[in-house]
């Protein structure tokens, strides 16, 4: 069963809908990457998911609930999480505050799933007591991702994980996000860079004026010659 | 060092008391604008609203025929804070609130404050009048006069137990604050919602929850305030409002949003009026023989008048501004 159902979903900022009629279905096991041209509404579908934004037609299921426009104190609980591209780690609290944040809806011992994010990020382990904002790009990125994994989600949303960091941080992230998905969480996520995200996803979608253009895996999508020219850039 | 004990009674008790009213009101004007972006103009008048919350209990503990080994208004203190806490929560359901879920920008929600503020000013004048009371009405107010003959001064120290009890209270209240913010799961959401409200909404972490907290906490240590301040001197419906300038000040200065820097900022403020307002006069006396012939002593020799107390903190605040925006604690910048 799809851990994720997105049906002809229309929204926006509540001017002229950005997504006009966005389909996506993803398993628990799968890797999505959403990619596609700027304005395309890659972003825009996340926070669709989210809550974060006005859904005025289609459905969003989530693990057989339907959950469109429902609010994230909502949707956390249900086992979804969202790491946001900017802005994603509380500067002023510790690493270890930050993790615990995460788990604010959480009312049972959440011990265990810290010691987990830490064997997956062990940099995390030795900052745990430093100020997040103090961290570096890519070290920062960890810390948002290990606090989105601290609600234990069964889906984890990533809003272009890899921007603004060096290529060695880019391959690191790629591979832990791999690693977390091995663990059994259902990774959804938007890419600039289109071409490495898709390697490894088992869905991909390429995006284009807020609606499906193409969908398949990502090695279906790396080798039509159309999706490569039009959206891979060559 | 009569001059000693004279200087530890106008500026060190003077200073810790005026000081600790200060931080409890600037604690809560800094939660607020930390959590909700608002400059909160009506918390000078929750203070003295409080305190007529306390004042009306004790009167009528009294009326009971209720006898308390130290002052009623202590004792009734805690309930007092309770239901300020449910004044505070009842202000923003009715009239913040509304606001914020159309979207009101923050300058809005800060005038919407002033009308609160007009209004609470308002019920107080039709209820008690522009009279003034007195917590000691019907019970002695205790004042401890150390005797300082040990040490060679003629003087004693003087303190009043309101005095003693608001500094008590108010160290009580920056330690249970501290560890509430730095160990509690609420405590912390409070931190992370100031932080950064929209990934403290993704987080899932309940907001309207923390809100809720916030009134809880800056309504109750108002009240606090408020009532101290009204043991201290005596209870008047513009009590408080006097005091919304030097709170603000010191909100500002340690840095809007920083709990602790309302702390270290209520305590800057408050030693710096007292030491502004203090004749020197007297405590440079015994050094009029070794004094040059030409320069004498005035009978007055203090920084500012005491009327101008208020120009203090008004100074205080125009030098923070112009030299580190973002106050002592690096708030958040005005």
């Amino acid at each position: 069963m799809a851990v994720i159902e997105l049906k002809h979903v229309v929204g926006g900022y509540g001017g002229a809908p950005i997504l006009n009629g966005v389909d996506m279905s993803i398993e628990k096991s799968d890797i999505g990457v959403i990619v596609g041209p700027n304005g395309a509404g890659k972003s825009t579908t996340l926070k669709a998911i989210f809550g974060l934004l006005q859904v005025t037609g289609g459905s969003i299921v989530f693990d057989g609930e339907d959950i469109t426009n429902a609010q994230p104190d909502r949707l956390v609980p249900l086992g979804l999480s969202f790491v946001p591209q900017e802005k994603n780690v509380f500067t002023t609290m510790s690493v270890e505050e930050n993790l615990e944040m995460g788990a604010f809806v959480r009312r049972d011992d959440f011990s265990q799933t810290m010691q987990w994010v830490y064997h997956m990020f062990p940099v995390l382990a030795e900052k745990r007591r430093q100020p997040a904002g103090e961290l570096s790009g890519g070290q920062r990125q960890m810390v948002a991702m290990g606090r989105a994994l601290m609600s234990n989600p069964k889906l984890l949303m990533l809003d272009e994980p890899s921007a603004g960091l060096s290529p060695r941080y880019v391959i690191e992230i790629f591979e832990t996000i791999v690693n977390v998905n091995k663990e059994g969480v259902g990774i959804l996520m938007v890419e600039q860079n289109a071409r490495q995200a898709l390697a490894f996803a088992s869905r991909g979608f390429v995006l284009a004026n807020g609606q499906n253009r193409f969908t398949g895996t990502g090695a279906e999508l790396i080798a039509d010659p159309e999706v490569a020219r039009s959206f891979l850039g060559g | 060092m009569s001059e000693l004990v004279f200087f530890f009674n106008q500026v060190v008790i003077a200073g810790a008391v005026l000081g600790s009213v200060y931080a409890l009101g600037a604690i809560g004007v800094t939660l607020i604008f930390g959590i909700l972006r608002f400059a909160h103009f009506a918390h000078g008048d929750m203070m003295t609203m409080g305190a007529f919350v306390a004042f009306i209990l004790a009167v009528g503990a009294g009326a009971l025929g209720i006898q308390t080994p130290i002052a009623t208004g202590f004792i009734v203190l805690p309930l007092a804070m309770v239901i300020a806490a449910v004044l505070a929560l009842g202000i923003d359901k009715g009239f913040y609130a509304p606001l914020r879920r159309r979207g009101a920008r923050p300058v809005t929600l800060l005038i919407a404050s002033i009308g609160v503020t007009l209004m609470i000013q308002g019920l107080l004048r039709l209820f008690f009048g522009t009279g003034t009371y007195s917590f000691f009405d019907t019970q002695p107010k205790t004042i401890f006069r150390i005797d300082t003959s040990a040490i060679g001064s003629t003087r004693p120290l003087v303190v009043t137990e309101p005095q003693i009890m608001l500094i008590l209270l108010t160290i009580v209240v920056v330690v249970a604050l501290h560890f509430f913010l730095t160990r509690s799961r609420l405590g912390k959401a409070m931190r992370a919602m100031a932080d950064n409200p929209d990934l403290a909404q993704v987080s899932g972490i309940n907001t309207q929850l923390v809100v809720r907290v916030t009134w809880i906490i800056a309504g109750s240590l108002a009240c606090a305030a408020g009532t101290m301040l009204a043991l201290d001197v005596t209870l008047k419906p513009d009590l408080a409002f006097n005091i919304l300038l030097p709170i603000f000040a010191a909100a500002i200065v340690g840095g809007l949003g920083q709990a602790y820097g309302a702390i270290a900022g209520g305590f800057l403020i408050g030693f710096a009026e007292t030491l502004a307002v203090f004749n020197w006069t007297l405590v440079l006396r015994p050094l009029r023989d070794v004094l040059p012939e030409w320069l004498e002593l005035p009978n007055n020799l203090a920084l500012v008048p005491t009327e101008y107390k208020l120009t203090v903190a008004f100074v205080i605040l125009v030098i923070t501004l112009l030299v580190r925006p973002t106050g002592i604690f690096k708030g958040a910048s005005t």
